[in-house]
């Protein structure tokens, strides 16, 4: 699928989100391996377009489930610097009040219901956020990112199938990222693409190249429109790389020499970038500001929540159930 | 003596039984050639081979139900389930099949299998990667549930687990896998359901399990030197339970303090504590105190994390205020 080019507003915006993203989850990596936190980060350090591109294609009221992958996604989504920043210390100002964490960045009031840190757990949770949508017949839909390794779990299928038959307004989106955890996916998955499980569903599946925000972009658009026409779900798979090891303190040994690189001469800021200065829209000068405007924020976010309170002790037992 | 890590007493547990059983078969998410998550397992592929040491996709029911399958066809599988949050993703494998299936077979069928999976909190890991299982699975008759809490304990009770013709969830704690200790190098399986004592003592019993053990053993060390004499229980086993050694320790003391690091409802150390107050009643000077988590979570937040699991500090005051009044000499 080529991309249809998006108007120069959501390029621009395209391109800070995904440049965010980066510089953040850079930052975070630093903070983890001083150990400022313990704990553990999962980057998406190389697979930006996805949740940029996701994110630009929803509206108001959409939702989205994701994984503990999700600090790009929560961005994406407009979560702000300082809430992620705060969560990822523990911090009270953080979206979860500290509780959550780096695996679990959420905020309703953008639309995103939870990242979760068990296997293939969001994607029914999704499911049942389309079924809202569809019972109270609002024009919303639910989109739920995951791994290609998660789509081994038995999840993974209950969840498609019964979209499926029911219909249901949501898309299942496949981060594609080659590796879960330590295994390369061919050794665990027996398929070409997992797209082609959409078949057993009898529901597209689409293969979409995630390292183009642009191409992400329309195929979720695509989707969503045919979602809100009660047309029922889409699996879609973004064909995409992460650039650092499964989670803090993977090194990714397991990877063949040279991959990398391949995949770092597609990097989604690079593409779109070059894209935008062949059309006439940006320059290098240009670029260098946006950038350094992301260093600014993402730096400023971590300040502020260095200097945060941690919650007090009786927040232990509060929000455990509704008083 | 050899010094040996806790994750290295395990992997030369999985090794030996792998080495002097070729029924054993071991298998789980990254656990051949990668050597695990947790860095427990590294060389098992390279030795051992790609026929019975097996990487698996994230497929956790799948995992244990294959076990099953195997180990009442003749295999003697151990499989990884990595953290011990992912237990209930298979739930009804464990529940409904692998504690059940000896019993509805009439006794006709044999279910060897081990399940090993890391547990606890205090790594920062988050509510759905740091709880600890022991109370989850006692509820089931049909399976057995070990908790190690230093190297020779682990070594030994994997090899006892995996030579048991039962299931068993061996439990392996996160903050425990760094730890040294000696482990014999003659040392040899564990048979599993015998409680040790690991500090003799007159004034109370104090009943742990793994890194809520360690945190009594200091606890017990720190009120030596205002005179409390504290006895401490590694029960080891949740399941099944040495209820003997619990009674025995309760009449020489008449005080009892049960460490769990998990909510209190349902937990084991209710089962304790019943123990105590039912067949013990007549022991007991002091009442049957309880140390866990409450109904709370464990929380990402440092500092909230470390106020959800029972510290030293919170064991401690357990000890003294069962204590307190009611010295014997
Ligand atoms: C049910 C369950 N099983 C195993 C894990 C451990 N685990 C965490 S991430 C992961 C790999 C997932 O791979 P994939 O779905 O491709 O997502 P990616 O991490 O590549 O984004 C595994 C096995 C888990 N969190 N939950
Ligand atoms: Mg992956």
């Amino acid at each position: 699928m080529t991309a249809a080019q998006l108007p120069l507003a959501a390029r621009q915006k395209a391109l800070r989100s995904m440049l965010e993203i980066r510089i953040a989850e850079d930052r975070i990596q630093e903070m983890f391996m001083a150990n400022l936190v313990r704990g553990t980060a999962h980057l998406c350090i190389g697979q930006e377009a996805c949740s940029t591109g996701m994110a630009a294609a929803l509206r108001p009221g959409d939702t989205v489930t994701c994984t503990y992958r999700g600090h790009g996604h929560a961005l994406a989504l407009g979560m702000g610097l300082r809430d992620l920043m705060s969560e990822m210390l523990g911090k009270a100002a953080g979206c979860c009040k500290g509780k959550g964490g780096s695996m679990h960045m959420t905020d309703a009031s953008i639309g995103l219901l939870g990242a979760n840190a068990i296997v293939g757990a969001q994607i029914p949770i999704a499911v049942g956020a389309a079924l809202t949508a569809q019972v109270k017949g609002l024009p919303y839909i639910a989109l739920t990112l995951f791994g290609e390794g998660a789509t081994n779990i038995g999840a993974f299928h209950e969840s498609l199938n019964m979209a499926a038959v029911m219909k249901l307004p949501v898309l299942f989106c496949c981060e594609n990222n080659v590796y879960g955890e330590y295994s390369v996916w061919s050794k665990t998955t027996p398929l070409q693409d997992i797209a082609e499980r959409a078949h057993s569903y009898n529901m597209p599946g689409i293969i979409v190249d995630g390292q183009d925000a642009e191409a992400v972009h329309d195929a979720v658009a695509a989707a969503a429109a045919r979602a809100r026409a009660g047309e029922g779900p889409t699996l879609i798979e973004f064909k995409t790389y992460r650039y650092k090891g499964h989670s803090r303190n993977d090194t990714a040994p397991y990877r063949p020499a040279g991959e990398l690189d391949r995949w770092l001469a597609r990097d989604p800021i690079q593409i779109l970038k070059a894209r935008m200065i062949a059309d006439g829209q940006l320059d290098e000068a240009e670029f260098e500001e946006l950038q350094h405007a992301a260093q600014v924020a993402v730096a400023d976010a971590v300040d502020f929540a260095m200097a945060a309170p941690f919650p007090s002790l009786d927040e232990l037992t509060r929000d455990i159930l509704v008083d | 003596m050899p010094e040996l890590t806790y994750r290295e007493a395990v992997c030369k547990a999985l090794a030996d039984e792998l080495r002097s059983d070729p029924d054993v078969i071991f298998f789980g998410e990254d656990v051949g050639e990668a050597g695990g998550v947790f860095k427990v397992t590294p060389g098992l592929y390279e030795e051992f081979g790609p026929n019975r040491v097996r990487d698996t996709p994230i497929s956790e029911q799948a995992i244990l139900g294959s076990a099953l399958g195997a180990a009442i066809t003749g295999l003697r599988p151990v499989a990884e389930l990595m953290f011990a949050d992912f237990i209930p993703v298979a739930m009804d494998q464990i529940v409904n099949q692998i504690a059940k299936y000896r019993y509805m077979s009439g006794g006709r069928l044999r279910t060897p299998l081990t399940v090993r999976a890391a547990q606890g909190g205090g790594v920062g890991f988050g509510t759905q990667h740091s709880q600890c299982a022991e109370s989850w699975l006692a509820s089931f008759p049909g399976i057995k549930v070990v908790s190690p809490a230093d190297p020779a304990e682990a070594y030994g009770l994997l090899r006892g687990a995996i030579r048991d013709d039962n299931p068993v969830f061996v439990l392996e704690h996160k903050l425990l896998y760094s730890m040294k200790g000696e482990v014999a190098a003659d040392a040899g399986p564990i048979t599993l359901g015998k409680a040790r004592i690991v500090r003799p003592g007159k004034h109370v019993t104090v009943v742990a399990l793994q890194l809520m053990l360690q945190r009594a053993v200091e606890a017990a060390n720190l009120l030596a030197t205002e005179g409390i004499d504290v006895e401490v229980i590694d029960l080891r086993c949740v399941s099944p339970l040495d209820r003997a050694t619990v009674l025995t320790s309760l009449e020489k003391t008449g005080r009892i303090v049960v460490v769990e690091e998990s909510p209190s409802g349902a937990g084991w150390g209710g089962d304790i504590a019943s123990l105590a107050a039912d067949e013990g009643v007549y022991f007991l000077d002091a009442p049957v105190k309880r140390v866990n988590m409450g109904m709370t979570l464990t929380p990402y937040s440092p500092p909230l994390e470390d106020a959800a699991v029972p510290t030293t500090a919170r064991i401690t005051d357990a000890i003294r205020s069962v204590m307190h009044g009611y010295r014997r000499s």
